[in-house]
């Protein structure tokens, strides 16, 4: 094995869900320290879910996820449908500022190069000259670039973005992305729902394409074919109220045979630990 | 002009004592008011000030009209009725508009039976209405109390409740402030519903709670302006309707919160938020 950087996320056997119904099951893998990975699959394939429980926002059903020892607050979620309520009265430096709570706490004041940071962060979302305004005067697109200001001050070593691109102008996304990519060359893991295909192409080097199940899950060329991606759409269906028990989970665990497992068949393996089409399971944890 | 703004409160002591009341509630129930609004709360409140009312009666019932005994049961009631919507809204899919609605009915039915079993008619009115002009110490000590309590409480916990309104899912992403915020608050609202409740009543308390933050959303775009103009609107609304009450001679707690509404009014009319701003033709827009 090359010598890989310790994993920021490991998913054991994780299964998520609603009411016994999973959401997304049966999902093993690891996460690299700097990956950069593009969440994708059809609707209803438990991409939300994932970064939930990855967030701590939903406990398992099943299984464990594993994150490596962050600093409180070093993980930054940005769920899609936003929490914020545009009526409150607070404005645009206000909300930025927000993001250095891991500094300030309850209670701390910002001091001068603070402030300087706050303006440094939405210069550089491109919103210089907002700073005053009221939050609900904001468009979408403006709105979602005062979050990634906030991002930026949160200086989280790991970043969940749940399709952050939803809805969004083509030259915010532009923007956003190349913020995204910033981010990865500092160093920083981040995982993010997308769903258009063509940036995941160009931009993404890693992909967990998901159905309710992982389908695969690797460098984005050998995930993006039209074989794996016609596979996701088969397998993700509606909720089946009289759906069976599922029984895979005694099954899935490293080292038991592979025909039983068909969630991991399709596994790219990261970063070496496992080989293309499932026979890899001999090469993990060792 | 004297005569008519000055002199009810410097020959008479129970107008002293009012106004004292309801500048102890401006400063403590006002800012408590304009966060149940900014969390989309109004209502709420509302239904927490009838959640109150059995428990002061059942106060009242063993007591007689005793401060202590109905304070204590107000504050019990208002308590429990609060933690179950918390528990059952955190735990369960149900919002928690839904699992208030049901028990405040009940409760303002279970309260007037109660004091009813027992008081006359002029009771029911004092639990109903308050009696800010015959605000005796003990009562006033405890709006005082629960004012200053509420002060210093909102200072500790400004930046949390802020963002807890704001966008509740970050602040449980950075910190373990979310509950703290939530239950303290909710705290904060109980104690002050009792304190209001002994001035003008549980069905006025929520007025001056309420009506001034509404009137001061539609001017202010900051939090802090926001609650000191609130503030500010509460305070000229109690003196405007004690005075209303002294020199029209109707009751004062109505008064408050009728002057509270003359405040809101205006302000929809001529505020910048408000229901004219929009509608005016517009002679020239600016450039950018």
């Amino acid at each position: 094995m090359h010598p890989a950087p310790p994993p920021v996320i490991r998913f054991d056997n994780l299964t998520l869900g609603y009411e016994r119904h999973p959401a997304v099951h049966h999902l093993s893998g690891e996460i690299a320290t700097g990956a950069l990975v593009a969440v994708i699959g059809p609707n209803g394939a438990g991409k939300s879910t994932l970064l939930k429980g990855v967030a701590g926002e939903l406990r398992p059903i099943g299984g464990h996820v594993e994150l490596a020892a962050l600093p409180r607050g070093g993980l930054a979620y940005m769920p899609q449908r936003s929490e914020i309520d545009p009526g409150f009265p607070v404005s645009v430096f206000d909300v930025v500022a927000m993001g250095l709570w891991r500094e300030l706490g309850a209670f701390g004041g910002l001091n001068r190069q603070q402030r300087q940071r706050v303006r440094e962060a939405l210069a550089a979302v491109g919103m210089e000259g907002f700073e005053s305004r009221p939050i609900g005067s904001l468009s979408g697109g403006q709105l979602q670039r005062t979050r990634f200001a906030r991002l930026i001050l949160q200086d989280a070593p790991l970043i969940l973005l749940d399709e952050p691109f939803a809805a969004i102008d083509s030259r915010t996304v532009e923007d956003l992305i190349r913020l995204i990519l910033g981010w990865h060359a500092e160093g920083r893991t981040i995982l993010t729902v997308v769903h258009d295909f063509d940036q995941v192409r160009r931009h993404f080097p890693t992909c967990l394409l998901l159905a309710r199940e992982p389908v695969a899950f690797g460098p984005t060329p050998q995930v993006l074919t039209d074989t794996l991606l016609a596979r996701a759409r088969r397998l993700s269906e509606a909720f089946d109220d009289h759906a069976p028990e599922c029984h895979r989970a005694d099954l899935a665990t490293p080292g038991e045979p592979d025909d039983h497992t068909p969630a991991r068949a399709d596994v790219v393996p990261l970063h070496g630990h496992r080989h293309p089409h499932g026979q890899g399971h001999g090469g993990h944890r060792h | 002009m004297y005569d008519l703004l000055v002199s009810p409160f410097t020959d008479f002591a129970f107008m002293r004592r009012a106004l004292a009341g309801c500048l102890a509630l401006a400063l403590g129930a006002t800012p408590v008011g304009a966060f149940l609004m900014l969390r989309r709360m109004s209502l709420m409140g509302d239904a927490m000030s009838h959640a109150i009312l059995p428990g002061a009666a059942l106060g009242y019932l063993a007591f007689g009209l005793s401060l202590g005994a109905m304070t204590v049961g107000g504050i019990v009631a208002g308590l429990v009725v609060v933690l179950a919507a918390g528990v059952v809204t955190r735990a369960s899919i149900l919002k928690e508009d839904a699992s208030l609605a049901a028990f405040y009915l009940l409760s303002l039915a279970a309260g007037v039976m109660i004091v009813s079993l027992r008081g006359r008619n002029l009771d029911l009115l004092h639990v109903l209405f308050g009696s800010v002009l015959a605000l005796d110490d003990g009562s006033l000590l405890l709006i005082g109390g629960i004012a200053t309590l509420t002060l210093f409480a909102l200072a500790l916990l400004f930046r949390p409740l802020a963002l807890e309104c704001f966008d509740p899912a970050f602040l449980r992403g950075v910190s373990r402030w979310s509950p703290v915020a939530h239950y303290g608050f909710l705290m904060l609202v109980v104690l002050n519903l009792v304190s209001g409740f002994h001035a003008l009543g549980t069905l006025m308390a929520v007025g001056i709670m309420i009506l001034p933050s509404a009137a001061a959303r539609l001017w202010a775009h900051e939090l802090p302006a926001l609650l000191g103009l609130a503030v500010v609107f509460a305070a000229a609304s109690g003196v405007a309707g004690l005075l209303l009450s002294f020199h029209a001679d109707v009751p004062a707690g109505p008064a408050i919160v009728l002057a509270c509404g003359f405040v809101y009014f205006a302000s929809l009319l001529a505020a910048p938020g408000g229901l004219l701003a929009g509608r005016l033709p517009v002679r020239h827009h600016l450039e950018s």
